[in-house]
């Protein structure tokens, strides 16, 4: 479904602040795969993910999503296909727009011709929205005219979430997307997520920095260090594999001892 | 009292006020929604005056209007260009296209700087062979300019609840979101400032038709007087609330803005003297929940302090 051949970044680059932030970065990802990836702060993850996105352009490599070479699609175009999701819950609805109204831009996805720009919310889509809000039990529904602004951080990332996957997406990328939230909210946003991924079918990939759930949650998991993917485990591997033997990994691919990552905390 | 507040200075308020408004109503979609200081509006607006001025000659009242727009939404465009596509800062932007339509205006005024319209048929004279008889009579203008406000008014608020005005009213509301809801931000820019250039090119042909004459430095500080209606019409119905609502407070703002203006002539303040009446009402409104925040920081602070040495008192 999605396969990154051989792309590099390099920000700044010919300044002091040059940062190689992707090098010779390579993944094949098959349909309905749900992989998690781990790795230090400034190994690259959210830097992939901004590449796949299409955030910048890659210095070098291509970029395949269902067969198609999207390396050099804008952002705007990619996300037709693509959701994306961050860490900031504030970064993925309009504040001050209300509830139904942000779930109509969200359906935009859906549209293939510009007939729909002068379309307005209907009596139809309204009975669809609250459908769909209904499923996140944390009655939204009744909501649906009021702002975003008002919700909770929570609400809000579960809104996004839904938001991404109210048209099916080919490719759905979180990165540490409950990170930000209470331990309550962060389940229930996590096993929302589990759940729409596995009616749907939807290919993923999710950044985490809770072993546990780099183990737990989806079929593959990735490490990353240094811009490269340095471990990729799935199958019968992976299900032996135990949060130790994973930060014994996380030692020998960054080739460097852990001291005071956060990593170690979880 | 009833020496200052006459009849007919309501009347000309309410008329300028809604001619005006047009205005108010570009920098709410530009300023507020798209959240873009859109400096094009000076130039824009003598464009609208001028391309207005010119078809109504030719004795086209009528077609003025729409090439008025037509012209403000080819200056919006640019701006919308130089900022999307060329990655030229949005203020900047506007002042570029606002100091090279100075000369495209006089130019389109038949490099005179003053075009007068009298003894041609206008919105207004048209308007008043239509109502001047009716229970209307005197008040035709205000009729013939309400009508085109209100009219545009529901023009604005159905097109900010389509999918393509909720994209633009994303756009400024939360640009990162945008991006990664496929909509294209370029496309919301450009349609968001080309429709706020229209309006404000629209209102510059009505004024030409009011006051029957295109001068060449009619639009200069139009941007602040603007804003201050804008500001005006905020503060009256609050930033917040439904689409409709704002807008009619917009419209509301700049009414009452030509009522203050209309009563500070009246009260012989000279004319010259309004500018920087406007810009000081601009700068007040925009800076007072600041300061308001500040002073309450300060009497806290300052209360904290005289609190602290009266304990030090006492304890001595």
């Amino acid at each position: 479904m999605l396969k990154l051949d051989n792309i590099s970044k390099t920000f700044n680059p010919g300044t002091v602040n040059e940062k190689t932030a992707l090098t010779h970065l390579s993944l094949d990802l098959k349909d309905g795969d749900f992989a998690t990836i781990v790795g230090s702060n400034g190994a690259g993850k959210s830097t992939m993910f901004n590449a796949i996105a299409g955030t910048f352009i890659v210095d070098e490599g291509n970029i395949y999503l269902d067969g198609e070479d999207i390396t050099f699609k804008k952002e705007h175009v990619r996300s037709k296909v693509i959701g994306h999701l961050f860490q900031d819950p504030l970064k993925g609805t309009a504040p001050s727009m209300t509830i139904e109204e942000n779930m109509a831009l969200a359906y935009l996805r859906a549209s293939h011709s510009s007939s729909q720009y002068f379309s307005r919310i209907s009596g139809k889509d309204k009975a669809r929205f609250r459908e769909q809000l209904s499923l996140l039990g944390m009655g939204l529904e009744d909501r649906m005219k009021q702002p975003v602004g008002l919700l909770s951080g929570g609400q809000r990332q579960a809104l996004t979430l839904l938001m991404a996957t109210f048209v099916t997406p080919k490719l759905l990328l979180l990165d540490e997307h409950t990170a930000a939230l209470d331990p309550a909210t962060a389940e229930k946003v996590l096993e929302l997520t589990k759940r729409i991924v596995a009616e749907r079918g939807i290919t993923c990939l999710m950044v985490t920095h809770n072993m546990h759930q780099a183990l737990e949650v989806g079929n593959r998991t990735l490490m990353m260090n240094a811009g490269q993917i340095v471990f990729d485990t799935a199958g019968e591997e992976r299900a032996g594999l135990t949060v130790n033997d994973l930060l014994e990994k996380f030692k020998v691919g960054a080739g460097e001892e852990l001291d005071n990552d956060r990593v170690l905390l979880s | 009292m009833t020496g200052i507040f006459t009849v007919s200075i309501f009347q000309s308020a309410l008329e300028l006020g809604c001619i005006y408004a047009l205005v108010a109503l570009a920098l709410f979609i530009s300023f507020t929604i798209l959240n873009i200081a859109d400096l094009t509006t000076d130039g824009c607006f003598t464009l609208g005056c001028a391309v207005g001025a010119m078809v109504t000659l030719t004795g086209h009242p009528f077609l003025a209007l729409f090439a008025a727009m037509i012209s403000g939404a080819l200056a919006g465009f640019v701006t919308a260009f130089l900022q999307t596509k060329l990655g030229v800062e949005s203020i900047l932007a506007g002042i570029i296209v606002n100091t090279g339509l100075y000369t495209i205006n006089i130019a389109v005024m038949g490099f005179s700087s003053l075009i007068n319209l009298f003894g041609c048929d206008t919105l207004f004279s048209l308007g008043k062979d239509g109502f001047v008889y009716t229970i209307f009579g005197d008040w035709y203008k205000v009729v013939t300019v309400l009508l085109i406000v209100v009219v545009i008014a529901l023009i604005i608020w159905w097109f900010l609840g389509t999918t393509l005005g909720m994209s633009i009213r994303a756009t400024g509301d939360n640009a990162e979101m945008v991006k990664s809801s496929s909509i294209n931000p370029t496309l919301t820019i450009t349609v968001g400032l080309c429709l706020a250039n229209s309006l404000t090119g629209l209102s510059g042909a009505l004024i030409a038709q009011y006051q029957k004459s295109c001068d060449i430095n009619i639009g200069t500080g139009m941007v602040t007087i603007s804003l201050a209606s804008l500001i005006i019409g905020q503060s009256l119905i609050g930033n917040k609330g439904s689409t409709i609502r704002r807008i009619l407070g917009t419209i509301l703002g700049s009414v009452l803005y030509r009522f203050i203006v209309a009563i500070a002539l009246r009260l012989s303040v000279p004319a010259e003297a309004l500018k920087l009446v406007s810009a000081i009402i601009v700068a007040v409104a925009i800076a007072a929940p600041y300061v308001r925040r500040k002073a309450a920081l300060k009497k806290r602070e300052f209360a904290n302090y005289r609190g602290n040495t009266k304990g030090v008192k006492e304890n001595a």
